[in-house]
């Protein structure tokens, strides 16, 4: 028994590039330990239990299965519910199929999408734009009419735009695994599916303010910060702060001298690196509430960085010179490269 | 080394002949060339009474288009200000009330909205970013000269247009112009 602590590795090809996870490990998040070629994940949040499965924006295609039995599988699967076998070789960008494949899926998300993105506060760090921009097509076929919802308040806070939202389940995740009692969900099926508070019952929760940061596109949206700024004007800055509620470390957005927003921290991945409270949220909007930390890094292939300015190399160091005496061997050298 | 554009000379430290010596020639050359000017037609306005044509897609003063029922088209998107060079574009947004209906376009609009005209290098890519169609370079005005710094702020006051016109008319529209795309592009715009 003793020997078997020693846990198994299995192997998986991603694109060519080679990682050896443990089992049980799904194919999205071996990519993203490799760091390359990661699929996109619309509805996949790595700290949501159960989430994944609904978009399938990170379809792969799985060239062979294992070692044991390489077949490949019959079609693209969604790689943020397939866990790896031994052995299995993964192609994302590098087959043409799954690039056609996702190109339909962003289609499909986009069907009833508003494109309202001058309008709507997300933009900037929409997962959806993101999507459509690298994997969408230029056009839209569809020719029917999108359906439509008024915005419903969901208590003073948050605000929900039914008809940008994807259905990704990610807020009712949040809301059943989060907070204690879950007071929103979806509605009905299919076409008419909807997210939804029962009769627009206000979430009344110490941790409802999450929402905003899981939801990937601009259906829930703080309405303090509703309309403050484009987030591509504001800068953001790391702090945290002795919270007995959360861990209080949180990225505060300021617009000038004010702090306009403050939204959990969030990886590269786009998901949050742990929860807020709405205390911090919502009411600590005040420099000296908090301690700031430095400026947030933000990739430079995001809107936000434009003329957001970072110290990319060293300072040259200008090499001291102990002595002005003429003979010095530092003076001598200097000469010698002028001439 | 061989003159990329072929009208290289070089200069060679020859003496003069005796009738370049003697100047008068050159002199007596040199204004008939003064009073051929003196009579020929003048090559300058006499401005601002007298006003050049621009060019078609001459790239003046800003216009804040309306549209055809008279709303403003500008949604405070700040991507005109994201994308102005000079940094010359301010807006702040603000939410469309129930009665402000008909004046604005869409829920959000620029509540403020400046240019500073001393900044604004003209180069027309704010008109190129706007996704509403809102913000164009009219091709008949320039922008006026002024006394005080601050009165080339222009707010909305002077940038909104008074008068709608159809946006095919502000500019004439060349291939690869907006209007040309909306036209004949066949493509349903989605906004
Ligand atoms: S509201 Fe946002 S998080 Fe919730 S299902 Fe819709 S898109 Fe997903
Ligand atoms: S014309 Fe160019 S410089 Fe002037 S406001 Fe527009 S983008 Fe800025
Ligand atoms: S003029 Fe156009 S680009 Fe500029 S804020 Fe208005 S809608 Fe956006
Ligand atoms: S992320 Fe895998 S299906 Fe949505």
């Amino acid at each position: 028994m003793e020997q078997n602590v020693q846990e198994e590795l299995w192997s998986v090809t991603i694109d060519g590039n080679e990682i050896k996870v443990k089992p049980g490990t799904t194919v999205l998040q071996a990519a993203r330990m490799i760091g390359e070629n990661v699929p996109p994940a619309m509805c996949y949040y790595s700290k949501l239990e159960g989430s994944g499965g609904k978009c399938r924006t990170c379809l792969v295609k799985v060239s062979q299965g294992s070692t044991k039995d390489p077949r490949p599988m019959p079609k693209l699967v969604a790689s943020c519910r397939t866990t790896v076998m031994d052995g299995m070789v993964v192609q994302n960008t590098t087959s043409p199929e799954v690039k056609e494949a996702r190109a339909g899926v962003v289609e499909f998300l986009l069907l009833n999408h508003p494109l309202d993105c001058p309008i709507c506060d997300q933009a900037g760090e929409c997962h959806l734009q993101d999507l459509g921009y690298e994997h969408g097509k230029q056009k839209t076929r569809y020719e029917f009419k999108r359906r439509t919802f008024e915005r419903i308040d969901i208590g003073p806070y948050i605000q929900l735009h039914m008809t940008r939202c994807i259905l990704c389940y990610r807020c009712v995740f949040t809301c059943d695994q989060i907070t204690n009692e879950r007071v929103h969900g979806i509605l009905n099926r299919g076409d008419a599916a909807e997210i939804s508070t029962y009769i627009e019952k206000a979430i009344d929760n110490d941790f409802s303010g999450n929402v905003i940061d899981v939801c990937p596109v601009g259906a829930l949206t703080d309405k303090t910060f509703r309309f403050k700024s484009r987030v591509w004007f504001t800068k953001p800055v790391q702090a945290s702060c002795n919270c007995g509620k959360c861990s209080g470390k949180v990225t505060l957005w300021y617009k000038g001298e004010e702090v306009i927003r403050v939204t959990a921290r969030k990886d590269q991945w786009g998901e949050v690196e742990s929860f807020i409270c709405n205390t911090c949220r919502f009411e600590r909007k005040k420099t000296s509430d908090w301690t700031i930390e430095g400026p947030t890094h933000v990739d430079n292939k995001s809107v936000i960085s434009a003329n957001h300015y970072e110290l990319k190399y060293d300072q040259p160091v200008i090499p001291q010179k102990t002595s002005l005496h003429a003979d010095h061997p530092s003076f001598k050298e200097d000469k010698k490269l002028l001439n | 080394m061989q003159s990329l554009s072929g009208r290289k000379k070089n200069v060679v430290n020859k003496k003069m002949t005796i009738g370049e010596k003697l100047y008068l020639p050159a002199i007596i050359g040199g204004m008939f060339v003064t009073l051929k000017h003196f009579f020929g037609k003048s090559k300058t306005v006499k401005y601002p009474e007298v006003k050049r044509n621009f060019s078609e897609n001459y790239r003046g003063l800003h216009v804040l288009k309306k549209d055809d029922t008279g709303a403003e088209r500008c949604t405070a998107c700040g991507l005109c200000a994201l994308s102005c060079p000079a940094e010359a574009i301010t807006m702040t947004a603000a939410e469309r009330t129930k009665e402000d209906k008909g004046l604005y376009r869409e829920e959000k609009y620029a509540a403020v909205y400046e240019i500073n005209m001393l900044r604004c290098i003209f180069c027309g890519l704010c008109e190129e970013a706007c996704p509403k169609q809102a913000i164009f370079l009219t091709s008949e005005e320039i922008a006026p000269a002024n006394y005080d710094r601050g009165d080339f702020i222009f707010g909305k006051d002077k940038l909104v247009e008074k008068q709608h016109h159809p946006v095919g008319k502000i500019r004439g529209g060349g291939p690869y112009s907006k209007e040309h795309y909306h036209q004949h592009g066949k493509n349903k715009s989605i906004f």
